[in-house]
């Protein structure tokens, strides 16, 4: 019975950039651990029952007809008293869970820039442009109810966007990502140690970084390669290239820049390019764009690999397709629903990826299980949040087979 | 302490940008809801607390705030705190768990039992 229990949250390791968190903030981080869990298992359930006894057949006499699309079944559950309750104490859990990360990271805002400043003037492993802007997508509104998104600032120069990130992530994960929040790069590494153990790739792009947590992980499994892992936002690469430093990995830089134009980078110039949890974040327009960049920046023979949340495919039923698109209106994710609707396979294509040298590869995430348990899979499963993964790869072709195609890609 | 230039409680409850979604029918309850769980959180940090406070008595006879501060419950303890806020969880939680369950058993109003038994 107690292996399901999430680990208490003073088993993160406190690494040197990693804000201190009290005795008692530690404890409201562990409340919003339990309480999301709580409200994806007990409970959990309570939407499906609401659907079927009461949602779905008030619907169909309406109608004379079964719902055809998600947004159909979210109209009609956003009227049942059920799911809204349940959606209240959610979306509250979510602004807790920002207001207490605040809370630790505002209080301790000088030490934490003083030891930034330290580690990153010390290590050579920050390169920022101030010329880069937060694109507007990721402007319009503060990305997972965050205020201030990766890229606010309290006071010029700070980190305390990366480290209300970082303290916090554990709470909505429910602790599920390991004393490092790294599960999801950790079984990245896996994947591609277990599927292709002699593969040695020397230069390695992680696009959309945010503080790292999944771009260090692959760094220290390759010590040999050179990472480099790119982010718009320079308060969370502030914050991420000094926890990088302090956690002693050397052979990663976190440099400001926008994966639209890659340019400063020549074509071919990386063996494999990372994306984690980046896709959903973007808009129709620069996704394709985004794309189109990393297939030119990546050698023949390289790999591309984006780890995601499943895609709302045919076979998935429109009301686990409305579950899992909770965030897109109640956390501020406005590009999860369109983006998780789209067929991947043919963006990939269009940016240079043939179908045939493309696959999907079903990944959990890696973490320390004596002390971290890991999230509950199943029915218990935390629609959008588990930690169990898609990745959508594709192996670039060694010998380009159609050289004119691929430069109009 | 540093001096302080921010005034990080003011500064921490800052909302994020976009429109909320209003879930209630009435934004008072909406409000309320907010403030019931905010208090959820502190009593389960308090309890927390009295829990770390009892457990170092029990080591050490005597113990100091920075001995709080610095407690990581490992192993037994950690998972007998895990259980406990489970078990507040559930206790908090159970009118809307109950309610779950009210859905899967579909119980008929209780004026029907009542002349059901009164009948038979
Ligand atoms: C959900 S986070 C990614 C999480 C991260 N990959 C990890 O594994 O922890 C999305 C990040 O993408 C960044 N981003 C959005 N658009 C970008 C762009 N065009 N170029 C580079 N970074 C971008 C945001 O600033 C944000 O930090």
């Amino acid at each position: 019975m107690a292996t399901d229990l999430p680990p208490p949250y003073t088993a993160l390791t406190r690494h040197p950039m990693m804000p201190r968190a009290s005795h008692d903030e530690a404890a409201r981080f562990n409340f919003l651990t339990h309480f999301n869990r709580y409200l994806s298992g007990p409970i959990g359930h309570g939407n499906r029952l609401a659907y079927e006894t009461r949602v779905l057949p008030a619907f169909r006499a309406e109608h004379g007809r079964e719902p055809q699309h998600r947004y159909e079944i979210r109209d009609a559950m956003n009227r049942d008293p059920w799911h809204r309750a349940w959606s209240t104490l959610k979306r509250n859990s979510m602004e807790m869970r920002q207001h207490n990360g605040r809370q630790v990271v505002l209080r301790q805002l000088d030490e934490l820039d003083a030891r930034a400043r330290a580690l990153n003037d010390a290590s050579g492993q920050l390169e920022l442009d101030p010329a880069i802007r937060q694109p507007d997508y990721q402007t319009v509104v503060d990305v997972h109810c965050q205020p201030g998104g990766y890229h606010g600032e309290e006071r010029p120069g700070d980190v305390s966007a990366g480290a209300n990130y970082d303290v916090g992530i554990f709470a909505t994960t429910g602790g599920a990502l390991g004393g490092l929040t790294d599960g999801g790069g950790q079984a990245v590494v896996a994947w591609v140690q277990q599927q292709h153990p002699g593969w040695r790739p020397r230069r390695i792009l992680d696009v959309g970084c945010t503080v790292g947590h999944n771009a260090v992980p692959i760094a220290q499994a390759f010590p040999e390669a050179e990472v480099v892992a790119i982010d718009t936002a320079a308060a969370a690469l502030r914050y991420g290239a000094a926890r990088a430093a302090g956690l002693g990995v050397r052979n990663i830089r976190f440099v400001q820049a926008d994966a639209e134009d890659l340019s400063r980078w020549a074509d071919a110039h990386f063996d494999w390019v990372q994306t984690t949890m980046f896709l959903h974040e973007l808009s129709a327009g620069s996704m394709p764009r985004i794309l189109a960049e990393a297939h030119r920046v990546l050698a023949p023979g390289g790999l591309i690999l984006q780890v995601e949340q499943p895609q709302f495919t045919e076979d998935m039923p429109l009301f686990e397709q409305f579950l899992r698109d909770w965030d897109t209106f109640n956390n501020n994710e406005p590009f999860w629903s369109s983006m998780h609707a789209q067929d991947i396979h043919d963006v990939m294509e269009r940016a240079g990826w043939p179908r045939e040298r493309q696959f999907v590869a079903a990944v959990r995430a890696v973490v320390d299980r004596s002390r971290f348990p890991g999230s509950p899979a199943g029915p218990q499963e935390d629609f959008g949040r588990a930690a169990i993964w898609n990745a959508y790869g594709a192996w670039k072709q060694a010998q380009p087979r159609d050289l004119a195609g691929e430069q109009t890609a | 302490m540093s001096e302080q230039s921010l005034d990080w409680v003011a500064l921490a409850g800052r909302r994020a940008k976009g429109r909320r979604p209003q879930f209630l029918d009435d934004p008072a309850v909406e409000r309320l809801y907010s403030l019931v769980l905010a208090l959820a959180a502190e009593v389960s940090a308090l309890r927390e607390r009295q829990d770390t406070v009892e457990r170092l008595l029990d080591d050490k006879g005597t113990i100091s705030r920075a001995d709080i501060e610095a407690y990581a419950p490992a192993g037994v303890a950690a998972e007998e705190r895990g259980l406990a806020t489970r078990a507040y969880v559930a206790r908090i939680m159970r009118g809307f768990q109950q309610e779950v369950e009210a859905m899967a058993a579909q119980d008929p109003p209780i004026m029907h039992v009542v002349e059901k038994v009164s009948r038979a």
